[in-house]
Formats: structure tokens, sequence, C-alpha cells
């Protein structure tokens, strides 16, 4: 999995049908940071993430079927899983950027 | 997922049993911005609607061959969408 950002939606009518009626949303990937990184994904969205939000991105195909209950079949990989509210990195000293927008708490412990 | 265009068909008559009637496209994928990024692959179409010019969405390894009606063929890239719309935040 891996702390992403939502950056926008995707909207196509002609697609697999096990997309039918799942949002796909654009999100690219977070370094712990917070400074976007060059790859994205776009996902399906399973916990009614918005644009802007911070979340974790699950991209391993047999989970993301278990998520959205298409097993066995399915080509379905990358799905956001959770609306991140805080990371704590308590051994790390170095100080967190602020651009995150995250409450990432480092060198706390 | 990611984006790319279709830039290309491919035909092959001897094919793999189960990718009979599968079509084949020759795909660009795409950034974020929809800029092309990396090498042309060839994906199989589980729309079988898209063509050349189109933007669409495509899906890599193991769960490419999972959009098709055979899903134990030896793909690895599939297009499991045509894309009518993207809606991105600005870059801060």
């Amino acid at each position: 999995m891996y702390i992403g950002q939502v950056a926008g939606t995707v909207v196509a009518t002609i697609k697999h049908h096990m997309f039918a009626g799942h949002k796909l949303l654009l999100v690219e990937r977070l370094d712990l940071d917070g400074s976007v990184l060059p790859r994205y994904d776009i996902a399906v969205d399973s916990v009614q993430a918005g644009v802007g939000d911070r979340v974790l991105v699950l991209d391993e195909g047999n989970s993301a079927r278990q998520v959205l209950k298409v097993e066995p079949w399915g080509p379905v990989r990358a799905v956001i899983v959770g609306v991140i509210d805080e990371v704590d990195l308590p051994h790390d000293k170095s100080s967190f950027s602020e651009k995150s927008g995250l409450s990432v708490a480092r060198g706390a412990a | 997922m990611q984006f790319a265009t279709v830039i290309g068909t491919l035909v092959a008559s001897q094919k793999y049993t189960g990718l009979e009637g599968v079509k084949m496209l020759v795909v660009q994928p795409l950034d974020r911005d929809r800029h092309p990024v990396g090498e042309p692959v060839i994906a199989a179409d589980a729309t079988a609607q898209a063509g050349p010019g189109e933007l669409v969405f495509i899906v890599a390894s193991r769960e490419a061959a999972l959009a098709l009606p055979e899903p134990f063929v030896p793909v690895d890239h599939a297009v499991v969408g045509i894309v009518d719309e993207v809606e991105l935040e600005a870059r801060s």
C-alpha cells in the first residue's frame, strides 16, 4: 500500500463491466514528506474519498478483488481503501514538510 | 491503471489458444497530464471498442488477462476503459 493524494476524477462510459457503479479517481503517489512523486494510478474508490484527500491506496489484485467483492475475476488492482488522518514516524528526526497537509509527527518518541 | 493513447493495431494470425477474437492495440502510456511516458506496449482490448487516437486506460500485470473472456491467457496489458472526461486539480 502507499500514501496517495486524490488529484481528480476519471469518467468512462465504455469500460469493463466490473467497473460499473464504481468511482474512478486519479491518485498521485506521495513520499513521506508529502511531495508528489511522478507515479499515479487510476484507482477504484471504496471509501468515498474526494479530490484533495490524502489516501491509503492498495495496489494488489487479489486484495482488490476481495475488497470490491468481484472474486474470482476482475481487472482491478488499485483501490483506495482509506482516508488518512495522521502518519506518525517516531524515529525519524528530520523535519517534516508542511506541504503534505498531513499530520505527520516525527521524532515524537 | 494508467492513461494511454491508442496509436495503432496489431494483427496476429497465429495466437495462443484463448486469444482468438481478442483485438490487440499498440498503446502509448501517458502520465497524469496525458504526456507520453515510456515505450509503447501492446495491449489486449477488453472493451472491444477502442481504436487509434482514443484516450483509454490500461491495466498491467496479471489483472490484464482477468479483463478478457478467457482469463488464463498470456496477456500483460489490457485496455479496460475509454476515457470520456478527466477532471484534475491544478498542480500546486
